[in-house]
């Protein structure tokens, strides 16, 4: 799966040329995805999958606002599947993680 | 207008700062990560406004809904489409928000809160008089009787001279006063004068029809002056 860049289309948009807020939100970003994306691992690797479920609801508003379209449609298939007991997606899903964190460290 | 944010994720309270902060019509009073810390300050504070996140650890907005007594009026926020129709179930939520939020589709929910409120109002300020009309009454001497008119029963009281003319729902009744001394004994919550001539109980209205209304079967004169005051009394649907 090659998967698509974030962008800060949205944050910029939001912030509407506020660069004061632009910086905290991203700040809002950094600390609260890394917390979330342990919470996945976490989750998943206990085959708890109803939390897993919950998580990656969560983690899926940070893709829209992230401008990762793709991902945000995985996640909800993902979500979907794990309410199921289905966490097939899980590796694609990880990536996607990475790739946000890789970006948010270097913004 | 008023609010607080209730949201376990900080980015999406962020969202919704901003756009609060980017309309002049509602401030943040408080922003919440946790659904029962907010009841806890709905339990000691009145807001307008509240926007929810639907999941919550633990608790769902449905569960927040339920929980208060007296429920401001709820917008909630999710990333789910499918709780729409289960919203609509719930009086006090006026939208339904899909992340990611936009300032457009904000700026139209902040309208129909706006909307949502000054209905309440209307709604309250009817029950309110309602409960006035039903206990209110006045006496009028007619021959050296004291007659007694409950508020409720009054139509339209129209200026004859020196006379005044009560128009109750199953009598009239001519009394020697004026318009002027009439009005201050009456709630005006229901009465209102629409022309030089005539006071009427609004909530008897049956329809309005270019400057006149329809009371029973009196057509009754607006005159120009008054009908945006009557208007303003209406509870309009536009």
């Amino acid at each position: 799966m090659i998967v698509e860049q974030p962008n800060l289309d949205y944050i910029k948009e939001l912030a509407g040329g506020d660069y004061s807020f632009e910086q905290k939100f991203l700040g809002i970003v950094k600390s609260e995805f890394p917390v979330e994306k342990q919470t996945y691992i976490d989750s998943i690797k206990k085959k708890d999958y109803n939390a897993t479920a919950e998580i990656v609801h969560k983690l899926k508003h940070k893709f829209n606002i992230l401008g990762l379209h793709n991902g945000y449609r995985l996640a909800v298939r993902f979500e979907e599947e794990l309410k199921f007991g289905n966490p097939n997606q899980k590796d694609d899903f990880m990536k996607i993680l990475d790739t946000i964190e890789n970006y948010i460290l270097n913004i | 207008m008023n609010c607080i944010i209730v949201d376990d994720e900080a980015t999406a309270r962020a969202v919704v700062a901003k756009f609060c902060e980017n309309t002049s019509e509602i401030t943040v009073e408080e922003e919440f990560s946790s659904a029962i810390e907010a009841i806890k300050y709905l339990n000691k504070h009145t807001v307008d406004v509240v926007f929810l996140d639907i999941h919550m650890p633990g608790f769902t907005g449905f569960d927040f809904v339920e929980t208060l007594k007296t429920p401001p009026k709820i917008v909630l926020i999710t990333s789910d489409k499918d709780l729409a129709l289960q919203a609509y179930e719930y009086d006090t939520i006026v939208d339904y928000l899909i992340k990611p939020l936009t300032q457009e589709r904000f700026n139209k929910c902040i309208k129909k809160v706006k909307t949502a409120i000054h209905t309440q109002s209307i709604v309250d300020n009817a029950t309110q008089a309602r409960n006035t009309v039903n206990l209110g009454e006045l006496f009028i001497n007619i021959d050296h009787r004291l007659i007694k008119l409950k508020f409720n029963e009054i139509l339209i009281i129209k200026a004859l001279g020196d006379y005044i003319n009560i128009k109750t729902e199953d009598a009239e009744y001519k009394v020697h006063n004026t318009l002027k001394k009439i009005k201050e004994k009456l709630p005006e919550d229901i009465f209102l004068q629409i022309h030089r001539s005539y006071i009427i109980n609004f909530t008897k209205i049956i329809d309005i029809e270019d400057n006149s209304v329809l009371i029973d079967k009196n057509v009754i004169p607006i005159s120009r002056s008054q009908k945006p005051k009557l208007m303003q009394h209406l509870n309009l649907l536009k």
